[in-house]
């Protein structure tokens, strides 16, 4: 049997294309794993990806199971992501394997039990490769609140790869596994794939349990991954999705069916709400959705303009709801059952929890959170209505491209801004799909979102895949 | 200012736990009382990392269960709160409680005197851990055991004016619980839990403080604990002052009241809606079939006794026990007549009536009537000492005055205490006369 030697192999970009190599015997799983590893030391080297790694045990698995496949070659059409290389946001916990949040006060914190994600997950076939590096309790939009250090992007070592799933962005889009799980709070999922060049899903909140993975504003949390391509974040979403006993909140939701069905973009209609294209100055990002929108105009699919007047109050509600959920979420932090005491927390945490527990207050409760909820409520109405006219909406995803690592770490509010796009999702509770679409002059990554209705996955995966051959042609 | 002025003005918080088989938000079996400690945990109730709560069902269901005996109207949306404060016993930093919009609220229960004792709510939350203290070895130990097992706080309006009436408000709602048969409610075991607000008021109106006396387990105490307040507040107004708001407990042995901690301002919990749990939606039609599946409850029991005839001593003491209230509602239907007679010699112990039917209750007690009268060798006995002492009589019957014989009859059952057969007394009497 002749086959490529683990240097010279290139590294496989799909889920299909992983398969395809071990069903054709062009090379093992062992060895495949072994590629993905070494890729991971290089790259680790060069961006600063894994907080935890877990390669023996990886390899360990690839043997089992490249065993099993040796026996029963239908293996593979019965565990959809079998043998395929992931890692984990180190905010998933995995039992028996340290579980920081990107925070030292967790740095020896390992936990007894896994996230309900990872056990789908791994009972799907899929081989951790270890834990990924992000903001410190995924407080961030670039990776730098990290008390493990930035992560860089792979597109350009100067820049931040977004954040606060930062590692996950760029691990997979540096070949070093090809999924990664996330979390998207305000952004946190399609900012990093948007400035890393790859496909990020943040499902309708509910869609995917959130159960073993460190809250960060209940509320607001959304479970999802990272992949190269449309068809492999499908497939992942149809293994993620469904309903958790352990998660009351997704008692509501289905297992994701991917649909072979072909889609006409002419029976599409698309939504560019004009408050996400107005405040845009940077020319690339502009140019670039232009492009976009007449690539899909052209394939047929009807492009309405529309208005969401609440967007602009959005921001705002955020970080009045998000930092409450905080304060809340890290006072089991105690450092009495597990990890270090409070005074571990770094400088962001301790301002979150500082503007929770103000918002929160007797006397300030009315005026902030109550507030905010009733115009959360006015924001979700106004995406029921648009979504009752049109299919999905199409906008940027950030008013720039990738920012320097440093530019904004002494700016809390610009940083805050990144997310002016993408928290409208996470308060309607719907779901959005990030795409790349083009890079800048520099090489750095431009792309767009699709945003569906609340359980819209099944209509914005085929427009996305449409887009993506369209984008490939 | 003279004693009269003062009145008592009175509210009681009463924490219950419910004996579901598992926790309020895991699956852990919600049995903590000698249990070896920290063995019925999971990441849920121990707040671990990324763990959530997801609600026991049959808990909201005891609740709403207990508002409805208590008359509360149930809210159809209702939520849980997140409460906030520091204790190592509260692994996640807050409780989950209920705020603005419990299960239940705007009940009532009536008192014997007929007052109405408001209830202002009754919602659902979950327990704390317990904290072991070792002074000798300079540490503290937490058993998580008691972590979220559900708990229900029922809280009254001020309208309670005594240690009396406390009393007999706790016991009826006491004995509520246990015929719903969703809690132990035991004291010694901590199973129900009681707190009482207590102020003095010199007018009549709301004084601007009170008193909490926390943790007291059992109806003795609260009511020494509420008298013990009362009498050490009074001196404290009419010297112009009013006693400190704080938090008391108190000590059974010295029979005092002491001070825990000072509540000057009130603690700021930072209520918000707990967002890992869907808000709670209810159809009146299940609240409906709830409420038409009531147990008997002690209120009724007592009403329906009273209204017969039974005493109101002898009904209270009747609610308090499930099976004896079932019995004596059937005897009420047996024979209504004796229901009185009967339910007093069961409760002085004169009868027994476990393990048997009202029917065969009742024949042991008829038979038991008729073997304790005198025989006939013992009535003639005393039919002589009568004829002998009543001479006037005997001759005025001799004379044809046959009512005399009555008299003679009636005279023989009071020697006899009752005890004598009046049939039997007449015929032997006219035996003897003739």
């Amino acid at each position: 049997m002749s086959r490529q030697s683990l240097m010279t192999m290139t590294t496989p970009k799909s889920i299909t294309e992983f398969h395809f190599l071990l069903t054709s015997k062009k090379a093992t799983l062992p060895e495949l794993i072994s590629h993905f590893i070494a890729n991971s030391k290089t790259q680790h080297d060069r961006l600063n990806l894994y907080i935890t790694t877990t390669f023996d045990q990886a390899l360990e698995k690839a043997k089992t199971l490249q065993q099993q496949l040796d026996s029963d070659p239908d293996i593979i059409t019965k565990l959809p992501l079998f043998g395929i290389p992931i890692a984990y946001k180190d905010l998933f916990l995995t039992k028996g394997i340290r579980t920081t949040a990107g925070a030292k006060l967790l740095d020896s914190f390992i936990p007894p039990y896994s996230a309900t994600v990872v056990d789908k997950l791994e009972a799907a076939g899929a081989i951790s490769l270890g834990k990924l590096n992000l903001d410190a309790w995924a407080h961030g939009a670039s990776g730098e609140n990290s008390d493990y250090g930035p992560t860089r992007n792979p597109h350009g070592t100067d820049y931040t790869p977004g954040g606060s799933s930062s590692a996950s962005a760029a691990a997979v889009a540096s070949g070093c596994v090809l999924v990664s799980t996330g979390t998207d709070t305000g952004g946190s999922i399609r900012l990093p794939a948007n400035f890393c060049g790859i496909v990020g899903l943040k499902p309708t909140y509910g869609r995917v349990s959130r159960y073993g993975i460190i809250a960060m504003s209940s509320s607001l949390d959304s479970v999802g991954h990272f992949t190269n391509n449309v068809s492999d974040s499908a497939t992942v979403l149809s293994v993620t999705s469904g309903a958790d006993p352990h998660d009351a909140n997704t008692s509501g939701s289905k297992t994701f069916q991917s649909s072979p069905e072909f889609l006409n973009l002419k029976d599409i209609t698309l939504g560019i709400p004009r408050e996400y294209i107005y405040p845009v100055t940077n020319s690339e990002v502009k140019d670039n959705f232009a492009d976009t929108v007449s690539l899909l105009k052209k394939a047929g699919a009807n492009i309405v303009e529309l208005s969401l007047p609440h967007t602009e109050a959005a921001i705002a509600v955020y970080y009045i709801l998000q930092p409450a959920e905080v304060s809340s979420n890290l006072a089991r932090f105690d450092g009495i059952r597990f990890g270090r005491n409070r005074s571990h927390f770094s400088p962001e945490a301790v301002r979150r929890q500082l503007i929770g527990t103000f918002t929160l207050s007797s006397g300030y409760y009315d005026a902030y959170y109550k507030t905010a909820q009733k115009v959360r409520t006015l924001i979700k109405q106004e995406f029921d209505a648009v979504f009752s006219k049109v299919d999905a909406l199409i906008t940027p995803v950030s008013p720039t491209p990738p920012f320097k690592i440093g530019e904004k770490v002494n700016d809390p509010v610009a940083m805050y801004l990144s997310d002016v796009f993408t928290v409208t999702a996470n308060i309607a509770g719907i779901s959005g799909l990030a795409i790349p679409t083009g890079k800048t002059a520099d090489g750095l990554p431009l792309g767009i979102q699709l945003l569906g209705p609340r359980f819209g996955e099944e209509t914005i995966y085929p427009i996305a895949s449409q887009l993506e051959q369209l984008l490939h042609d | 200012m003279t004693n009269k002025k003062f009145t008592p003005i009175i509210g009681m918080e009463i924490h219950v736990e419910l004996a579901t088989k598992s926790k309020m938000f895991c699956q852990c079996p919600a049995t903590h009382f000698q249990v070896p400690a920290n063995t019925h945990v999971c990441p849920v109730c121990l707040g671990l990392p990324g763990a959530l709560p997801v609600p026991n069902r049959q808990a909201i269901e005891d609740t709403i269960k207990i508002g409805l005996a208590l008359g509360c109207r149930i809210n159809l949306h209702s939520k849980f709160d997140r409460k906030h404060y520091f204790y190592p016993d509260l692994p996640k930093g807050y409780q989950i409680s209920q705020y603005d919009q419990p299960l239940c609220e705007g009940g009532e229960v009536i008192l014997e005197s007929g007052k109405a004792i408001r209830i202002t709510r009754v919602h659902l939350e979950e327990d704390t851990g317990k904290l072991q203290h070792d002074k000798s070895e300079k540490t503290s130990l937490v058993d998580f055991n008691r972590s979220s097992v559900p708990l229900v706080e029922i809280v009254t309006e001020p309208d309670l004016s005594s240690a009396e009436e406390a009393k007999e408000f706790l016991k009826l709602l006491h004995s509520t619980v246990r015929f719903l048969g969703v809690s132990e409610a035991n004291m010694e075991k901590g199973s129900m839990r009681l707190e009482a607000n207590i102020s003095l008021s010199p007018d009549g109106n709301l004084p601007p403080y009170k008193v909490e006396v926390k943790n007291v387990n059992s109806f003795r105490y609260i009511a020494a604990a509420i008298d013990y307040e009362l009498k050490r507040h009074q001196p404290i107004i009419e010297a112009g002052d009013w006693p400190k708001q704080e938090t008391r407990g108190y000590n059974s042995v010295t029979k005092k009241t002491v001070s825990q901690r000072s509540k000057e301002e009130a603690k700021d919990y930072r209520y918000f809606p707990e967002p890992d749990i869907p808000p709670l939606v209810f159809e009146q039609s299940y609240i409906d079939s709830l409420q038409n599946s009531l147990p008997l409850l002690p209120h009724i029991v007592i009403n329906t006794l009273t209204a017969a005839g039974v005493r109101h001593a002898f009904a209270l003491q009747v609610s308090k026990d499930k099976d004896l209230s079932h019995f004596a509602l059937e005897l009420l239907a047996a024979k209504p007549d004796l229901v009185d007679k009967l339910i007093g010699l069961i409760l002085n112990r004169k009868l027994s009536w476990q393990h048997k039917s009202v029917a065969s209750l009742i024949n042991e007690y008829q038979s038991s009537q008729q073997s304790t009268k005198l025989d006939e060798s013992a009535t003639l006995h005393l039919i002589k000492v009568v004829l002998d002492e009543n001479p006037d009589t005997v001759a005025l019957f001799k004379k044809g005055k046959t009512t005399a014989i009555e008299f003679l009859v009636g005279q023989v059952m009071k020697a006899a205490k009752g005890q004598a057969d009046p049939n039997l007394t007449r015929t032997l009497l006219q035996k003897q006369l003739k």
